[in-house]
């Protein structure tokens, strides 16, 4: 049976990782290389990292970082941030890395997923999106508007359609970050993710609010998700990788246990 | 040396670098002469079938790829370097491939609609027959698979250990003479899957 995958997340700035609410107030958590060897060591099963400054900062992503967490770790990851086109896809690819995530550029320049998709295959190309709850507005039958940098920005474009117009042109994965649900650790929003998991074919990663393993059980069982997304609730040391997914398994997900 | 074939199919440093994790050279190449002069040689790949085939005839590849296998030197297949070592793919409309070993390799059909494709995570594997390229790794231990084809071996001998996902029960190892192949990335697969490499590196068909 296909197990649930359990990913953190590791938002860089300046080469180190920083957690904020809601892209704000971010304080240095520590050197994403031994983060990251920590948590595969521990059996995460996947590893995200975001450069949360160089979209912002139209600068290229820390290629050196991304090497050395390639040679840190034996399972995939995946980068964001600052990606604008192929060839910041191929050094990253190179570099080590299993995944582009695509976010902010790709609303933008919606034909960057169908060239990385071709070039590279849909399986390396992630869309991370950042949906807003607005209900009841007839401009967004979903309920949610896609926002970009950080929040910052309203695009005017519903989420569904988003992630079905980005599943045409190629993605082979979507991350679903609720933006409402972003650093609360209250946990992951389960209409928005439920809603999306059920309108696309492609896995889909939850994102956004994990503060407790319960979090967890619930966003697999009530929203189908494929995988989620973890970030303060181990950063902080309040919990494990490992700690997390035993109450996993004793709730009945198919988890990875041994690695 | 181990030579890990670059046909411009898909990232390759991964596997470069599980491999230098066990404390083994490999180089990425393309250079006919390297691939068959290599110990050990490995055959890995992500992407399309037809996009793969061609540069394999561009790159004047196939050659070597037949006098590899037959002169018993120990290949692995990994992903799409697995699907193309069999005889055809229905990706891309049909692709004729490779023909190492007999079967062919057809999409995921899930009657769930919660079943996603690609098979993207880890999943389990459970062997069906004992080979050496499988010892010390416990039956059941999960590997990371990302794909949307399988392959489906002609004859069930050829097939070492098998994996469920959307309504199929597909071949996650093939076999035969000195051919061993994974649907599933050991290079990706954490310290289970270097162990399946510290098997390649030790294996003497």
């Amino acid at each position: 049976m296909l197990t649930r995958r359990i990913i953190p997340c590791l938002d860089i700035h300046n080469r180190k990782v920083t957690k904020g609410v809601k892209f704000q107030n971010n304080i240095e958590l520590g050197d994403p290389v031994e983060m990251a060897a920590r948590y595969y060591e521990d059996g995460c099963d996947e590893l995200v990292f975001y450069d949360i400054t160089a979209s912002a900062e139209r600068r290229p992503i820390d290629i050196d970082m991304v090497r050395e967490v390639a040679r840190a770790v034996r399972i995939p990851f995946a980068v964001g941030g600052g990606i604008s086109g192929l060839p910041d896809m191929e050094r990253v690819l190179l570099a080590g890395a299993e995944k582009i995530s695509v976010n902010s550029l790709a609303v933008k320049k919606p034909e960057m997923i169908s060239e990385g998709s071709r070039a590279f295959g849909a399986q390396c190309i992630v869309l991370g999106m950042d949906p807003l709850a607005v209900p009841d507005n007839p401009r967004f039958p979903s309920g949610y508007e896609i926002t970009v940098r950080g929040f910052r920005e309203h695009t005017g474009i519903d989420a569904i359609e988003w992630a079905s117009k980005a599943v045409d042109l190629g993605v082979g994965e979507i991350v679903v970050n609720s933006v409402d649900a972003d650093g609360t650790r209250a946990g992951f929003s389960i209409p928005l993710t439920r809603l999306i998991a059920d309108a696309v074919p492609v896995p889909v990663v939850a994102s956004g609010g994990a503060g407790n393993p319960q979090h967890l059980v619930d966003v697999f069982e009530q929203a189908h998700a494929d995988a989620a997304i973890i970030a303060g609730m181990i950063h902080t040391g309040d919990y494990t990788v490992s700690g997390i997914k035993q109450e996993l398994v004793k709730a009945g997900i198919p988890i990875r246990q041994k690695w | 040396m181990i030579a890990i074939i670059d046909y411009k199919a898909g990232n390759l440093t991964s596997v470069k670098l599980a491999f230098e994790t066990l404390g083994v050279t490999a180089d990425i190449t393309s250079t006919p002469e390297t691939i068959r002069r290599a110990q050990r040689v490995v055959f890995p790949g992500v992407g399309a079938a037809a996009a793969a085939m061609r540069n394999l005839h561009a790159l004047e590849l196939i050659p070597t790829i037949q006098a590899v296998v037959q002169s018993k030197t120990p290949f692995l297949g990994i992903c799409l370097g697995t699907q193309i070592i069999l005889d055809h793919s229905e990706e891309d409309g049909g692709v004729e491939t490779l023909s190492l070993i007999p079967g062919n390799v057809i999409r995921f059909a899930p009657s769930n609609p919660h079943d996603k494709v690609p098979h993207m995570g880890w999943n389990r594997v459970q062997a069906t027959q004992d080979h050496p390229m499988l010892s010390n790794i416990d039956d059941q231990s999960e590997f990371y698979f990302v794909h949307s084809y399988y392959p489906v071996p002609t004859n069930a001998q050829h097939t070492f250990a098998q994996t469920h996902y959307a309504d199929a029960t597909f071949a996650a190892a093939l076999g035969h003479e000195n051919i061993f192949a994974t649907q599933f990335h050991p290079e990706k697969s954490g310290r289970i899957g270097l162990q399946l490499l510290q098997n390649f590196i030790t294996w003497n068909p």
